[in-house]
């Protein structure tokens, strides 16, 4: 595949995520119809990261039969392809087979989008619209100021001020319904945001200015009043971009839950169901690959399942028939048929989200910076405003004066500065941050995690990569490591999957005829006779029960042939690059770290030790690990979450913030508040240090503006504001804001500091050998 | 006095026209796929030799 251009890094952590691609009928679910007989159904692909992948897709889905046109979308890495269902479901289903296929078979393996929420952002739109609104009235208003202010005379002035009247209008009424809408919301509850001031003193400059233009007043204050709108607008819409971007990162990683499963009929026939309408005491049949997407009992077949959602931990376990498969787990080796136990509103996974609601309730008591700002900002301008608007009556009397004075002190005021402060700094961090893979879902994330004072660990795939790799491989003879791996590399086991990324396709070792017994191991058979069996030892072996060395800490399996040992691969769970440089990192900066893991004491000892930590918690269940990051909070202290599994989600949402690495379980990912696509650790020290240093540049921010303020208030007060000194003094605080803000963008230590992982990249590209060569065969 | 009479409604006129031409764009979709826009521009689609 020509994939080229700088950039592409993310993309292709993504990449490593991702599982097998959607069933046909999973896409038949969620694609929807167009009319004439055509069907839309939109991708995810991860892969597209240039002009030649889009060329390619969008040339060789059409010469699949059946499919219309296909259009890709780059900056939200999706394709939507249009196919045609003239001949039945039953065609549609197939094109949507060698749909999928031609995709992998591209080099752009696809999934669907997860949740509902895709239609658009409305929301962005109707910033978008106001700003270009207030930006074309705030130009032609300001045009026609500078006329006056330049010396026009009388019946000109007057003139011009009408027509900035009649443009100020409409463009008040647009884009100003924004800040009205939540001035009104935040007064109806008896409180003042930010938005009371600026609405206030908008409509205030605007009133005053008319009176001023039908008297035949000198003094006009429309460019202030949309100019003022304009500037708060694009701090906005800022905010908003920087939240929106990351959030559709997020959304775009594997969903953990299918959109539905096939049904067994009573008559033996199969149907395939949405998620909603399976009931409790249907049969399911579930394939290997699969997710479980209700909690049910097995009630035939035997299998490996990934229980990760559930405990954390990657080994899988073997299930029978009679075993218990929470909604959300991973069937890895054999066929099952399943009884649904619940639906889906009642599974496990829902259950845990539930869970996390109730927890977030302590996050909520967080109130953002710019917020506590205002608060104490709003009724210190607005008294500010009466006392002089008072003051002026009682020494001229004279109530039109007064009222311009009192004005013109609301727009010096207004938070123009104050409202880009906060979003500015915060999008060139967010900006910054996404360069090194981390993504921030918003704002108040990145206050929060700049007061972090403690780091608390997950154990398996966190501080550990969660996948098992192969510790002896020095030791193994390399014909037998050969001939293991191209066996493992039929099985979808972890540890199979993992002997198979030593696999070296070019090498002729012969045909086998490979079977594979779920929770036993897989058996190949040569054209010559022999047979090799590699899994456990009473598997493989034809004496069961010799050679038990299976210590506490690794895994085995054996590789043996006509029943006589072989060879036996150990394997054990790594460290994730960048865990102790992280670590030391984090002490560096004041802050410690613990461990809280569901495994057993003696692993987590061991890691601890390795990575000189002293506090660990071992056998931790979901609900202790809230209740441990709930005590940390409670004796004042501000506990950072790291953690991944779905386990991990309902203590991700009580911690002050959280952070998941992207392989987390997607439950995990939406309860975290920052998600890291690299696979270094050292995320979490950058992630600190980038928003301390965003903290300090707001208040930096703050305190330019309080300067400014107390030059700029005491003219306005004493009544020399004019409407052109109050122009000035208005766009360069906010120019000074901005460019202060943009003094985050080169920070050469943080850069020096994120390059120290590059080294460590090649052991993770080595991990990913299975999956991409799955998809480019 | 009189040629702002003409002058002023053109100014405004023409600004309109382009307030009308951002929301119109943005309507019909012209920013969902900013990155995708500025790569679509280099492929000409007949002068590349076949990937495969």
């Amino acid at each position: 595949m020509s994939c080229c251009a700088a950039g592409t890094e993310s993309a292709a952590d993504l990449e490593r995520l991702q599982s097998d691609g959607p069933s046909a009928e999973e896409m038949w679910v969620s694609s929807r119809p167009l009319g004439n007989g055509l069907r839309q159904v939109d991708l995810i692909v991860p892969g597209v990261h240039c002009g030649a992948c889009i060329a390619l897709i969008e040339r060789e889905l059409p010469k699949t039969p059946g499919i219309d046109h296909a259009r890709v979308n780059l900056s939200t890495r999706r394709v939507s392809v249009v196919f045609s269902t003239q001949d039945g479901g039953g065609h549609a289903e197939q094109v949507l087979g060698s749909l999928g296929e031609r995709l992998k078979s591209l080099g752009y393996p696809a999934h669907l989008p997860g949740g509902a929420d895709e239609a658009g952002d409305p929301a962005f739109r109707e910033l978008l619209k106001a700003l270009a609104v207030a930006g074309f009235a705030s130009m032609n208003v300001m045009l026609l100021s500078v006329s006056v202010w330049s010396g026009a005379e009388a019946a000109t002035r007057d003139l011009f001020h009408w027509i900035s009247a009649l443009i100020a209008a409409p463009a008040l009424a647009y884009s100003g319904r924004i800040f009205f809408r939540s001035a009104w919301g935040a007064l109806k509850h008896g409180r003042a945001n930010m938005d009371v001031p600026i609405t206030l003193g908008v409509l205030l400059a605007y009133a005053i200015s008319l009176h001023e233009t039908i008297t035949h007043g000198a003094h006009a204050y429309f460019d202030a009043s949309v100019t003022l709108l304009f500037f708060l607008l694009a701090g906005r819409t800022l905010d908003h971009m920087m939240r929106e971007r990351a959030r559709s990162a997020v959304r775009n990683l594997v969903r953990l839950s299918p959109r539905g499963a096939m049904v067994i009929r009573e008559d033996g026939s199969r149907d395939y169901l949405a998620l909603d309408e399976i009931e409790p005491g249907m049969r399911l049949a579930i394939a290997p690959g699969d997710r479980i997407p209700v909690d049910g009992r097995v009630v035939s077949g035997r299998s490996d399942m990934d229980f990760a959602v559930v405990n954390g931990e990657s080994a899988p376990q073997r299930v029978e028939p009679g075993a218990l498969a929470p909604a959300g787990t991973l069937n890895l080796t054999g066929a099952l048929e399943l009884e649904a136990t619940r639906n889906a509103k009642t599974s496990f996974l829902a259950e845990m989200v539930s869970m996390m609601e109730a927890a977030e309730s302590g996050r909520a008591g967080y109130r953002r910076l710019a917020d506590r700002a205002s608060s104490i900002y709003a009724p210190f301008v607005h008294l500010l405003a009466l006392g002089t608007f008072i003051g002026w009556m009682m020494v001229s009397g004279d109530w039109r004066m007064a009222m311009m004075t009192a004005v013109a002190v609301l727009i010096i005021t207004c938070p123009c500065a104050l409202g880009l402060a906060v979003p500015v700094v915060q999008v060139v961090a967010a900006g910054r941050l996404f360069e090194h893979g981390i993504m921030v879902k918003d704002g108040s994330a990145m206050e929060r995690l700049a007061e972090t004072d403690r780091v608390v660990f997950d154990k398996t795939g966190t501080l550990t990569r969660g996948k098992p790799q192969l510790v002896n491989s020095a030791t193994i003879n390399p014909d037998h490591l050969a001939l293991a791996s191209r066996i493992a590399a039929s099985s979808r086991h972890p540890l199979s999957q993992a002997l198979a990324a030593y696999d070296r396709p070019e090498r002729d070792l012969g045909e086998f005829a490979i079977t594979e017994t779920p929770g036993e191991g897989v058996a190949a058979t040569t054209p010559g006779g022999d047979v090799y069996r590699l899994g456990r030892a009473n598997f493989a072996l034809d004496g069961a029960g010799q050679d038990s060395r299976a210590d506490d800490t690794s895994s085995q399996v054996i590789l043996s042939r006509n029943g006589q040992f072989l060879e036996v691969f150990l394997f054990s769970d790594q460290l994730r690059s960048g865990a102790a440089s992280a670590i030391a990192r984090l002490s560096a900066l004041g802050i410690g770290s613990e461990i809280l893991s569901g495994d057993r004491e003696a692993p987590v000892r061991v890691l601890a030790d390795d990575l000189g930590m002293r506090d660990f918690t071992a056998g931790v269940r979901p609900r202790g690990k809230v209740d441990r990051v709930k005590a940390l909070a409670s004796d004042g202290g501000k506990p950072l979450m790291v953690g991944d599994g779905l386990n991990d989600a309902p203590a991700l949402s009580a911690a002050h913030v959280s952070m998941a690495p992207a392989s987390a379980a997607d439950v995990g990912r939406t309860a975290a508040d920052f998600v890291f696509l690299h696979d270094s650790l050292e995320a979490v020290p950058l992630a600190i240090e980038v928003s301390r240093k965003a903290g300090q540049l707001i208040r930096q921010n703050f305190g330019l503006a309080v300067l400014y303020n107390m030059v700029a208030v005491p003219v306005a007060i004493l009544g020399y504001a004019t409407p052109l000194i109050a122009a000035l003094a208005m766009s360069s605080s906010s120019v000074i804001v901005v460019l202060n803000s943009l003094r985050l963008r080169r920070k050469a230590q943080v850069e020096a500091f994120a390059q120290t992982n590059s080294g460590q990249e090649p052991a993770a590209a080595r991990l990913t050998g299975p999956a991409g060569m799955q998809a480019s065969s | 006095m009189t040629n702002l009479i003409f002058l002023i409604p053109i100014a405004l006129f023409l600004g309109g026209l382009g307030l009308a031409a951002f929301l119109w764009s943005m309507k019909s979709g012209q920013y969902d796929d900013l990155d995708g826009a500025a790569w679509r521009i280099l492929d000409d689609g007949d002068d590349k030799p076949d990937e495969d």
